[in-house]
């Protein structure tokens, strides 16, 4: 062809030279939220003797291995533009499930696969409602969060303590690595979910459908894309990881109690927000999110090595946060 | 001959209470560029959802290479081959180039995506339509008409035998139109059948080789590109209308000093710099096909879009409209072409749509006393002689017309300086056609300075003043004094050589 060629303006092609200078746009966030973690991590360092070891590291994940797990399913929900705020209700509820289960002489695998199971299928319900009749995701999930909660207490308006060996087992039972670091198996468990969320999200159909529904829905539906499938299956996926992380907070608590987790929906959705997920959908990574609940993790850690503080700085601090992002994320989608 | 890929033959389609298509026959060649035609309404968007599947066909046949067909679904046609790029860029932005080419149909290894495979398979399509960018960089880096051309890349990586290509050219520039026309031409070349819509007539001298003009969901007629002059061509899709209206009288008064003065005002990419004057007591129309920008022109003076060039005097005094509340303020008032949409609120009763933008005017806190509203009501129900005179009917329950007559009513109890209609007239009956142009004229004679924007030409001559035509986003001219409807349909035709006469060119300010 004789013809002039055209090359895109915007974005030189090939891959850009001269390092951190030209990092493409939609990394962004995710760099700026790493950038805040180093730096709250360099501060905690810096003020307070013993910060900066190998185990405070490793106990931000201890700590936060649910939340971890939480935030990798909603930031499936959160891709497609949805919300899903039944998460830390189904946290409650897989908690209570499993704990009076065990109370009844239930073996562990027969726990774990009907925790897993019912949170899947509540998610499955909230997803085939806001598909089928069209409800905002919001209202939808708003009704699982009561739903899930009622059922707690339906259950037991009691802590039940969880004493089964397995369980047990499970929950003191630690990984050394190599430095003298231990980790839960919780820790391997969340480490786990992000690997597989990672895999499905990039390699597969699925994945590049559910980014594909939180680009443009009418788009995707027109190139002839699973819309349905997805649309209702990412709040499955959540409802799935709000029930492992039910389970890796008995595990932590040892314990299952209608008031577990409340409020920790928020929670998710902020660190899946620091992390640098739009929320109007199509953007975002799940690596993000797990840098996230580190900043929330490292924000929390702080405060208490200060020891004077008051907890409620945590939220103080994260509240700040959110704004910065959320503005951050703002003036970047302008300039494209 | 060869045989035409696609031989549509007596299409009608029917909404309800509505005739959309009625016994429409449409041909389509391999290897031609073919332009459909018409004015908004007249059914193009019809006939190509009616050929992809989007709409069930009410009467007549569908043949695509010369087997009947049905499709039910917008999949099933373009996996015969049909594929179509709306007029939006229908793909996701977020992700990338090759992603967007070849999303729901990916190579795939072990059941996971094969990213390396993707993007050469990608940049070879690109390759094809001769577009070099990299497969890897995401869709919304690159501009707009950059975007059109990977939805083309998409459409043909099915192998296409036909390519509808819905108004693809209305938010490209020059070069970037130029780039699409060299890809098309290619496309032509290898033999696919290109269905081209646009409201630009340059554009269809240019690319097409044949078109189909329709008018009221009929067919008008197929001709050679090349044997149909512009002035027949526009004549066709606008047709005439028959002197069913009373004349309107034409008011002997003075134009008094200028009101409004636009000097280089333009936005880019919705139209270019224009200089504009309105007078007190005037009736400006603005004449131009769909599409040449006379509803970006209201849009900018009433500040809804910002322009990014020129200055805008109201009474000699410069303004920058930040917004239509700075234009209300300085007397200017738009009712919208949309009036379902931006004019009307349906819910509300005829009194409350009328009050609403005096209530805005006054602010919040002073309400506007019923005894006011009530007596304004009355006033303007007689006047503007709303049907039914029920000031507490809800204005969705009244007809097109005089729903028309309560949004301008609304606006003219804010007594502007300014009047900008946009369409006021479209889709009501004659007679409610005639009483808003005549009071259209008696508010001139009051001394309001109005815009008139119509796509029917006869109308804007009657009522006008001046005319100033627009074409292709451009003010081509403005027409002083008693101006033909042949003359204004000559410019908007363009091209000059097309028996525009010697007055008119004198006429032609810009």
């Amino acid at each position: 062809m004789i013809t002039p060629e055209v090359t895109a303006t915007a974005t030189a092609p090939g891959r850009p030279r001269g390092g951190l200078v030209n990092v493409p746009k939609r990394f962004l966030p995710v760099i700026a939220t790493f950038v805040v973690f180093v730096a709250t991590f360099g501060v905690g360092s810096v003020r307070y003797e013993g910060f900066a070891s190998g185990q405070v590291m490793a106990n931000l994940f201890i700590d936060n291995a649910f939340l971890i797990v939480l935030a990798v399913g909603m930031t499936f929900v959160i891709l497609t533009g949805g919300i899903d705020l039944s998460v830390g209700s189904v946290v409650a509820l897989s908690t209570m499930i499993a704990a009076s289960a065990l109370q009844a002489g239930w073996p562990a695998w027969l726990v774990v696969v009907t925790v897993l199971a019912t949170g899947s299928a509540l998610g499955l319900a909230m997803g085939w409602v806001i598909h089928r009749f069209g409800v905002q995701p919001f209202i939808v999930t708003l009704a699982g969060m009561f739903l899930a909660r009622g059922l707690c207490f339906v259950i037991s308006v009691e802590s039940v303590s969880i004493k089964d060996p397995a369980f047990r087992e499970l929950a003191t039972g630690s990984i050394e690595l190599p430095g003298g670091v231990t980790i839960t198996y919780g820790v391997v468990i969340a480490l786990v979910t992000v690997l597989a969320a990672v895999y499905v999200l990039h390699l597969t159909r699925f994945g590049r459908t559910v980014y594909a529904v939180g680009g443009s829905e009418s788009s995707a539906r027109l190139m002839g894309l699973a819309t349905t499938r997805v649309k209702v299956g990412v709040y499955v996926i959540s409802g799935f990881c709000s029930a492992l992380g039910g389970l890796l907070f008995s595990l932590y608590m040892l314990s299952g109690y209608s008031l577990h987790a409340v409020g920790m929906e928020l929670d998710a959705i902020a660190a899946v927000v620091v992390g640098g997920s739009l929320l109007s959908g199509g953007v975002g990574f799940v690596i993000g999110s797990v840098v996230g609940v580190l900043v929330l993790g490292t924000i929390q850690t702080l405060i208490s090595f200060e020891g004077t503080l008051s907890s409620w700085w945590t939220k103080i601090v994260i509240g700040a946060l959110l704004l910065a992002f959320i503005a951050l994320q703002r003036i970047i989608v302008r300039r494209t | 001959m060869t045989e035409p890929v696609v031989d549509m033959r007596g299409i009608s389609v029917e909404f309800p209470g509505v005739k959309a298509l009625q016994e429409v026959d449409f041909r389509l060649f391999p290897g031609e560029v073919h332009a459909l035609m018409g004015e908004n309404g007249a059914g193009k968007s019809t006939l190509i959802k009616a050929l992809t599947g989007v709409h069930r066909i009410a009467a007549g046949e569908v043949r695509y290479a010369g087997e009947r067909v049905s499709f039910s679904a917008p999949a099933e046609a373009q996996a015969a081959g049909i594929s179509t790029v709306y007029q939006e860029v229908n793909l996701c932005g977020n992700l990338t180039v090759a992603e967007n080419i070849l999303l729901g149909r990916e190579p795939r290894k072990l059941g996971r995506i094969d990213g390396k495979a993707m993007r050469a398979r990608a940049a070879e399509l690109l390759a094809r339509i001769g577009l070099h960018i990299d497969p890897g960089s995401v869709l919304e880096s690159h501009p707009i008409a950059v975007q059109q051309l990977v939805a083309i890349a998409r459409a043909v990586a099915v192998d296409a035998r036909v390519l509808v290509l819905d108004e693809p050219t209305s938010s490209l520039d020059a070069d970037e139109v130029a780039e699409l026309f060299r890809i098309i031409r290619v496309l032509r070349d290898e033999g696919v059948a290109v269905l081209f819509v646009t409201h630009f007539l340059e554009q269809v001298y240019e690319i097409s080789d044949r078109m189909t003009v329709l008018r009221n969901g009929r067919l008008v007629g197929e001709h050679m590109t090349a044997a149909l002059s512009r002035i027949d061509l526009v004549s066709a899709m606008l047709g005439r209308e028959m002197g069913v209206l009373e004349e309107i009288e034409r008011r002997s008064g003075t134009p008094g000093e200028p009101l409004l003065v636009a000097e280089g005002l333009g936005r880019k990419g919705s139209v270019a710099p224009f200089d504009l004057e309105i007078r007190k007591g005037e009736v400006v129309g603005l004449a131009g096909l769909l599409g040449s920008g006379r509803t970006e022109v209201a849009r900018l003076l009433f500040g809804a879009d910002k322009a990014d060039s020129g200055r805008l005097l109201v009474d000699g005094k410069q303004v920058r409209l930040t917004g239509p509340r700075a234009a209300i303020e300085a007397g200017v008032a738009f009712s919208s072409e949309d009036r379902k949409a931006e004019g009307i609120v349906a819910d509300l009763s005829v009194r409350d749509n009328l009050i609403l933008a005096m209530q805005a005017a006054r602010g919040w806190a002073r309400p506007v006393p019923r005894k006011l509203a009530d007596e304004l009501v009355a006033k303007y129900i007689e006047l503007l002689d709303i049907r039914p005179a029920d000031p507490d009917r809800a204005v969705g329950n009244l007809s097109g017309g005089n729903q028309q007559k309560v949004l301008l009513a609304r606006w003219l109890v804010t007594q502007p300086k300014l009047l900008i209609l946009d369409e006021p007239t479209r889709g009501i009956d004659v007679g409610a056609k005639a009483q808003i142009q005549k009071v259209v004229a008696d508010l001139a004679a009051e001394g309001m300075a109005v815009l008139f924007i119509s796509a029917e030409l006869e109308e804007v001559v009657r009522v006008s003043d001046r005319v100033v035509v627009m074409r292709d986003r451009q003010k081509v001219a403005e027409l002083d004094g008693e101006v033909g409807v042949d003359d204004v349909m000559a410019l908007i035709a363009g091209g000059g050589d097309h028996g525009v006469d010697q007055g008119v060119e004198k006429a032609v300010a810009s």
